[in-house]
């Protein structure tokens, strides 16, 4: 299955990531590799078998509502690129909520 | 734009020129200590960016663990929804960003969400629209992004973050566009949230954003011989079950007057999404989110699914509570009310039907308890801002009173105030009977009394002769001052008695 240069260009966009025209040629032709090689797996005949919905053949793991400390503001906040103490900040946002 | 409104009494004759095609979908927050898928606490109301951790802001690698209990009261309503329940479901994920959704994305329900196919039915006692069934098109468990705090005044300053909310459990009801007025989709609502509350899922408080509402609505417009339909639009922002109902009616206008001037018909358009301003009471459209329809779905790893077998689904359904419907059905039919009676009391919740019922077995007279139970109880109720529960006039004491007036020892009238009395002393019936000095007057005193009012008023008796026989209404209120214990219908019989006599 091959790629299309507007499908890799919509695919960065969606997923907030820049690039030259260049690089872009170039992703395209190796995204498209990567689609080959598993594109391999339809050579297999799965008629009648039921689709994995997940890897591990674990179910049902649960916890129970008992609330446990949060991380402290201050603590959780380190990593932001920008705060206030009390809030995030991040670049003005308009329109809808 | 100029719109052409369309008056409302144009409205209940169904002479519209389309019909109104309108689907909910509903967000409620379920009752959960912590969140779907860390044990962060879900209270509101809390300093901001306190209640979070590695899970719920998205570090990478912290591992989502899901809820029990969100899981248990998601199933539980389904249940009552009459929502199918396949032995089989999983988790996705919802591609997009939004600086309130840290991790990327939410984890939500895509093609085998944890219900599916149910229905509610609505009615209006007061006869707005008719019974009927709305579908329910699926439920699903996901979880909710963050509070965006913008800059309202300039637009310019930095947008604040508060992820407090981040992960909270949110069960999503989407229903069939199956309802065609304002009053429908406001009945819709009325109803599932009452449903809610009796199954305690939720608080459904829409000021604290644990119940939210967008509505699909497009329009079905009979064009000559073609049948034709509006695009359809997502109307968001509305913060009231009566916004919704304005924000629908609205919009069945605008799209009209829109379809007039440009002919543009579904299909034609892409989904527009518009938010309902309350105070200009318009919808507005809303920038869209950049290819916001391509979510690129698929399958959370890094949560287990969930199974569940037909003995598990039974033990479930033996936890419902009785629902309202069947409620409103049952007390039409052990009491005797009528609709509007029976829905009156189901809209006071589990504690008010529980009330009822008590008065109305213990008094033997379904009617007369729905009376009191509607004036003088919700007023009282109201008044001390307290629940049925904590009432301290309980419906075994009241109901003393209501079979006092049955055997006429107290007439209705002066029953309330035997009513407050017993409230604020804290008496049974006959302590507070007693306190008024209230006492079965009698017959000869009563007579006396007529005979003495007679000979005061010759104008009365002269009327009545003459065939008024309502002025001896004149005489009920002086007969009440002179003994406040008396019967207002014996003093007219005993009047109208003695003038016959001569
Ligand atoms: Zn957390």
């Amino acid at each position: 299955m091959a790629l299309s240069l507007e499908e890799v260009r919509k695919v960065a966009l969606l997923a907030r990531l820049q690039f030259t025209e260049e690089e872009l040629v170039e992703l395209t032709s190796q995204m498209g590799d990567i689609l080959k090689y598993v594109d391999q797996l339809s050579e297999l005949d799965t008629e009648g078998i039921e689709p994995m919905a997940h890897a591990a053949e674990v179910q049902n793991v649960f916890a129970d509502d008992i609330q446990q400390p949060s991380l402290p503001r201050e603590v959780i906040m380190e990593n932001a690129p920008k705060h206030d103490g009390k809030y995030y900040r991040v670049p003005a946002v308009l329109g809808d909520e | 734009m100029k719109l052409k409104m369309t008056d409302s009494t144009e409205q209940k004759n169904g002479s519209l020129p389309y019909e109104m095609i309108i689907g909910l979908e509903v967000h409620v927050q379920l009752k959960t200590e912590t969140k779907l898928f860390c044990r962060c606490s879900t209270k509101f109301g809390a300093e901001p960016n306190t209640q979070t951790c590695p899970v719920c802001i998205g570090m990478p690698g912290a591992l989502p663990v899901m809820n029990r209990r969100a899981y248990d009261l998601a199933i539980k309503t389904a249940l009552a929804l009459d929502i199918g329940i396949p032995h089989f479901t999983k988790w996705d994920r919802k591609n997009y960003y939004y600086p309130d959704l840290p991790r990327g994305y939410q984890i939500s329900q895509f093609d085998l969400p944890l219900s599916e196919g149910g229905k509610l039915e609505i009615s209006d006692p007061k006869g707005g629209f008719k019974t009927k069934n709305v579908g329910i098109t699926r439920a699903h468990l996901e979880d909710d992004a963050g509070k965006s705090l913008h800059d309202e005044a300039s637009g310019k300053a930095d947008t604040r973050i508060d992820l407090n909310r981040t992960g909270t459990p949110l069960l999503e009801i989407v229903s069939e566009p199956d309802m065609s007025s304002p009053q429908e989709a406001k009945g819709y609502l009325t109803e599932l949230k009452l449903l809610l509350t009796y199954l305690e899922v939720s608080d459904c408080n829409m000021q604290e954003g644990s119940l939210r509402v967008d509505a699909n609505v497009n329009l079905k417009i009979q064009n000559g011989n073609e049948t034709v339909y509006t695009p359809i639009v997502e109307v968001k922002n509305m913060n009231s079950f009566r916004a919704v109902e304005r924000a629908v009616a609205y919009e069945a206008k605008r799209q009209y007057t829109v379809w007039q001037e440009t002919g543009l018909v579904k299909g034609q358009l892409p989904k527009q999404t518009r938010g309902w301003d309350d105070s200009a009471q318009i919808t507005r459209a809303q920038r869209e989110k950049e290819d916001a329809s391509d979510y690129r779905y698929f399958p959370e790893p890094d949560l287990c699914p969930a199974v569940i077998t037909e003995e598990e689904i039974a033990s479930y359904r033996a936890t419902l509570p009785e629902l309202p419907g069947a409620i409103r059905k049952r007390l039409q039919g052990d009491f005797d009310l009528n609709p509007y009676d029976a829905d009156v009391i189901v809209n006071q919740g589990q504690g008010g039907v529980d009330y009822y019922e008590e008065l109305a077995k213990e008094c033997g007279d379904g009617k007369q308890a729905s009376n009191w139970f509607q004036q003088d109880v919700l007023r009282k109720l109201n008044e001390s801002e307290t629940t049925f529960a904590e009432f301290s006039l309980q419906p075994s004491r009241l109901a003393g009173l209501l079979l006092a007036v049955q055997k006429k020892e107290v007439d209705t009238t002066r029953a309330k105030d035997v009513f407050g009395v017993m409230y604020e002393k804290n008496l049974t019936a006959q302590e507070g009977m007693k306190e008024l000095g209230i006492e079965q007057v009698d017959t000869s005193a009563l007579s006396d009394l007529c005979k003495m009012l007679l000979e005061k008023n010759p104008q009365v008796v002269e009327d009545v002769k003459s065939g008024k026989k309502q002025a001896v209404g004149a005489l009920i209120g002086q007969a009440k001052k002179a003994n406040p214990n008396v019967n207002p219908g014996e003093v007219r019989k005993v009047c109208l008695d003695l003038i016959e006599q001569g």
